[in-house]
């Protein structure tokens, strides 16, 4: 087990390098700079944005600032934005908890969502719940989130102006009334990206657990004269769970993929809305971060999937 | 005007019998800037340069305001005055730091950390124009308790000054000298008589950071300043916190130089997101108090305004909404070089093409139904105040007309109904960057040239690239390697120096100075030159203000430019919020002043 763990950790390196120089190589060579502004503006002479552009090492050939970014990293050092000339660890750093928090929340969501009436539709198969469950897993996955947000925010803020759209990261209260600000401006992301979720993992549930309720051991366990309860947790549930951990732990980078959207529809400081502001701005440095950021969630939980997988399915051995 | 008339207006004001604001409003119905107006009467010594457009502040004891809650739909990412490369980072930067004087709505002058403003009179400006003497303001503190001295005023000269620090206001500050005079007075100095004296220290570029925090992060270092993120200013509010990219807050400062300011007593200044519900979250839903730049189709804004809670701001500007006819040919290469400025355009070298396009662009009806309230159609360039309809030129929309024009210039149409003559057939790549109102402006113009048998081929770049000063790109504005072109333009300064010298031949864009010149069209014109060299030296306003006229006629007469709209700016304010906006300062200038009304 340790041995596999360190192979795939080793393997996990040449990969992230490669990732970086992709990267890198698109963004050097992707078109403009982060100075549009300024040029328009005709009291600002030419030659400061040119040094300025020099300031920043734009001008240097992509292998050299190739070179100079992967130094740093290895160091342990992100660099500086561009834009805002703050380290970009500090940025992401701040936005961090705000992410995972929204996150975080919609995951359970998904999950509270998901795992109850996937299995009770799958127990009834074809049953008027189990269609109208399919109907609305259908509905909700292929609505795209930023279609929900803003039908959300018209229905919620505009029509019965219940909830606020703008998402506050620093509110003004203490104790139980900064809780209630917090879930009030909470609730719309979090539902936008929890139903989307959970609408997707239902029908995958659904479908796991019909699998694992037509086997043998479930039809012996049935006619030991078990419990129906009993046997629906302990024979079915457990088996069907093993696709469906290592889908959800698959699936994380691609939530925080999703976020992004709904961040900045509903103007959450989380990591997605840096990684957009930073690419409308082109500021190198944080796009670059953030991705790689990125590029290891998806390392890291496709290791945690492939370690799970064997955790809860003794069948699978690692070599 | 006769230069004669306006010295008599002049000799009136002196006199007593003309006020201010009434000279200032004849000037801009001859064409001259408010502010240009108002230097005029400084120089020629007539009463001080003081404002008078600032309204009455009603309070006497500041604070008890609550919360004013200002939503950007770009965020600021960095406080530092010296380095903020957008209009974003500006106006959170103006939260906290403040100019020696900021301009006015009616282009005048207002004290903030001088103590009045110089003029002939009080002995501020030298009669020579080369230099310009400063008196501060007497115990303004910075919010962490240290003296505003000249001190501060010289550091920040220093500051923007050096290269190494590569801050955008150098423009500013290399070519002046600054000397202390005493504990509270700077003296500005030229090296030529300079008539628009009023630049280093003043508005935007003035804002003044303390030498104290920032003496040991001058040039290479200067990115490390704690201060860039954590600001330290003399203004009304001081700095709680700051997300770069997301939200500043600060609270009122108890030992602010104004009485009775300010009002509020906490501040938050959000940022992201879009326009448009930028817009609906002040006129719609009113969660937040202002929403700046709605850059938002005015059909739109009038719906949301219908909501009864907030109301529109429009303020005036000399921002220029304009298209570009490439006086060079970028389809032919001279030493490697696309649009190389010793090119004529096969087409627009022919005065009756030019004319015939600006006859095609429909100013009347992209104004109606595109920028409503966000634009006004003009046929000048150099245009302010909006109001401003110069004698000498008027803009016509006339298909018929632009057809026999051409007709008579021998362009007949040949296949698919496209004109041509020896060769040249009038079909034109245009381009502009990607944004919703510029892509419908395209379209009706296009529709326009079709029936005059004119093909545009459209184009749109995204406006970062568009923008950008990358010498590698071939789409950017300053590369032209389209026949026409269409952006704005802005005009931060009042005065139209620096804004007219993108016409001048030695501004020219080309290969020698990587496309850095401000001359895009490339139209040249030794009249042109010859005006605006003869301004830069000129220290008689009045003569002075001909040339820029002048100017602006050579350059519209000689067809490369059609200008469309003076562009307003537009913002969306709660019903009972009172504010002071200006079009020629920041956003945030006399934030100090914004109250409620009851």
């Amino acid at each position: 087990m340790t041995q596999y763990l360190i192979r795939r950790l080793m393997i996990a390196i040449p990969s992230l390098l490669g990732i970086s120089v992709i990267l890198f190589t698109i963004l050097a060579l992707a078109p403009g700079d982060p100075f549009e502004e300024l040029a328009t503006n005709p009291a600002i002479p030419p030659d400061v944005r040119a040094n300025l552009r020099a300031s920043l090492g734009l001008d240097d050939p992509i292998h050299q600032r190739y070179f100079a970014w992967l130094f740093a990293m290895l160091r342990g050092e992100w660099g500086y934005s561009f834009v805002s000339r703050a380290p970009v660890g500090d940025l992401i750093l701040q936005r961090l908890p705000t992410t995972l928090v929204v996150i975080g929340a919609s995951q359970i969501l998904a999950l509270c969502i998901a795992l109850p009436v996937g299995i009770y539709a799958a127990t009834r198969p074809y049953s008027i719940f189990d269609q109208i469950a399919n109907t609305l897993a259908f509905v909700g996955f292929s609505l795209p989130t930023f279609f929900t947000g803003l039908l959300f925010i018209l229905l919620f803020s505009i029509w019965l102006d219940w909830l606020p759209f703008i998402y506050r990261a620093n509110i003004d209260a203490t104790g139980w009334r900064w809780w209630w600000e917090h879930l009030r401006q909470s609730i719309m992301p979090v539902m936008v990206l929890g139903l989307f979720q959970g609408a997707a993992w239902t029908r995958f549930v659904r479908s796991a657990v019909l699998d694992v309720i037509r086997l043998d051991h479930v039809t012996t366990a049935r006619s030991k004269g078990l419990p129906e309860g009993r046997v629906i947790r302990r024979h079915i549930v457990r088996n069907a769970l093993i696709p469906v951990v290592t889908l959800v732990a698959l699936q994380m980078p691609i939530v925080f993929g999703g976020a992004i959207v709904t961040e900045q529809i509903f103007r959450i400081p989380g990591i997605g809305s840096l990684l957009i502001s930073s690419i409308l701005a082109n500021d190198t440095p944080v796009i670059m971060a953030v991705t790689f950021v990125f590029a290891i969630l998806v390392i890291t939980f496709n290791l945690i999937a492939d370690i799970l997988y064997g955790w809860l399915d003794p069948r699978i051995s690692y070599r | 005007m006769r230069e004669d008339d306006l010295r008599q207006m002049i000799g009136r004001v002196k006199r007593g019998d003309m006020s201010r604001r009434a000279f200032v409003r004849r000037m801009a119905a001859v064409g001259i800037t408010a502010p240009m107006a108002t230097q005029i009467l400084a120089v020629a010594g007539a009463a001080s340069a003081q404002a008078q457009s600032v309204p009455a502040y009603p309070f006497t004891t500041p604070g008890g305001g609550g919360e004013l809650k200002i939503l950007y739909w770009q965020a600021a990412t960095l406080l530092n005055p010296h380095f903020a490369v957008g209009t974003t980072n500006q106006e959170a930067a103006r939260v906290f730091y403040e100019p020696l004087a900021g301009w006015a709505e009616d282009g005048t002058l207002y004290p903030i950390l001088a103590a009045e403003i110089p003029s002939i009179e009080n002995g501020g400006l030298a009669e020579d124009g080369r230099s310009v003497t400063w008196k501060l303001k007497r115990g303004v503190k910075w919010h962490d308790g240290q003296d505003f001295t000249a001190d501060d005023v010289i550091f920040n000269w220093e500051y923007g000054r050096n290269p190494a620090t590569a801050a955008v206001t150098s423009g500013s500050y290399r070519q002046v000298n600054a000397v202390k005079v005493d504990d509270y007075t700077v003296r500005v100095e030229f090296e030529q008589p300079t008539p628009f004296w009023a630049d280093a220290f003043v508005a935007t570029r003035g804002m003044m950071i303390p030498k104290h925090l920032f003496q040991d992060f001058v040039g290479a270092n200067s990115r490390d300043a704690p201060a860039n993120l954590r600001p330290v200013g003399t203004s009304a509010y001081r700095f709680v916190s700051f997300t770069p990219g997301d939200t500043l807050r600060a609270e009122r400062n108890p030992n602010y130089h104004m009485p009775g300011r300010p009002f509020f007593d906490t501040l938050e200044v959000k940022g992201g997101g879009d326009a448009v519900s930028a817009a609906r979250a002040v006129l719609q839903t009113a969660d937040f108090d202002y929403a700046w730049n709605l850059q938002v189709e005015d059909e739109i804004l009038l719906r949301l305004e219908s909501a009864g809670r907030g109301r529109v701001n429009i303020v005036a500007s000399g921002a220029i909404e304009h298209i570009q006819l490439n006086s060079t040919d970028p389809n032919t290469e001279v030493d490697g070089e696309r649009a190389h400025h010793s090119t004529q355009h096969p087409a627009f070298r022919d005065g009756a093409v030019r004319e015939a396009m600006a006859l095609l662009v429909d100013r009347d009806s992209i104004q109606r139904f595109i920028y409503g309230r966000g634009g006004v159609a003009t046929p000048n360039f150099l245009n302010n105040p909006p109001r401003f309809r110069s004698d000498n030129l008027s803009y016509e929309f006339n298909i018929d007309r632009a057809n026999q024009m051409l007709d008579a210039a021998g362009w007949t149409r040949g296949q698919g109904g496209i004109r041509q003559k020896d060769g040249v057939r009038l079909r034109f790549l245009f381009q502009t960057s990607v944004n919703a109102p510029r892509q419908r402006v395209q379209q009706i113009i296009r529709q326009a040239c079709q029936r005059a048998g004119i093909e545009l081929e459209l184009k749109a770049v995204t406006a970062s690239v568009f923008f950008s000063s990358d010498v590698g790109n071939p789409d950017t504005y300053t590369k032209f390697y389209a026949d026409m072109q269409m952006y704005n333009t802005t005009m931060p300064q009042a005065d139209p120096q620096l804004f007219m010298n993108q016409f001048t031949s030695w501004e020219v864009a080309k290969r020698e100075n990587s496309w850095q010149g401000r001359n895009i069209t490339r139209w040249r014109s030794e009249e042109y030159d010859q005006a605006f060299r003869a301004a830069e030296a000129e220290m008689d306003p009045v003569a002075r203000a001909a040339l820029f006229i002048r100017m602006n006629d050579l350059v519209i007469r000689g067809g490369h430019i059609i200008p469309l709209l003076n562009r307003n700016t537009v913002s969306g304010s709660v019903n009972n919020l009172a504010h002071v906006l200006s079009g020629w300062d920041n956003t945030h200038w006399m934030l100090s002043d914004w109250h409620r009304r009851s």
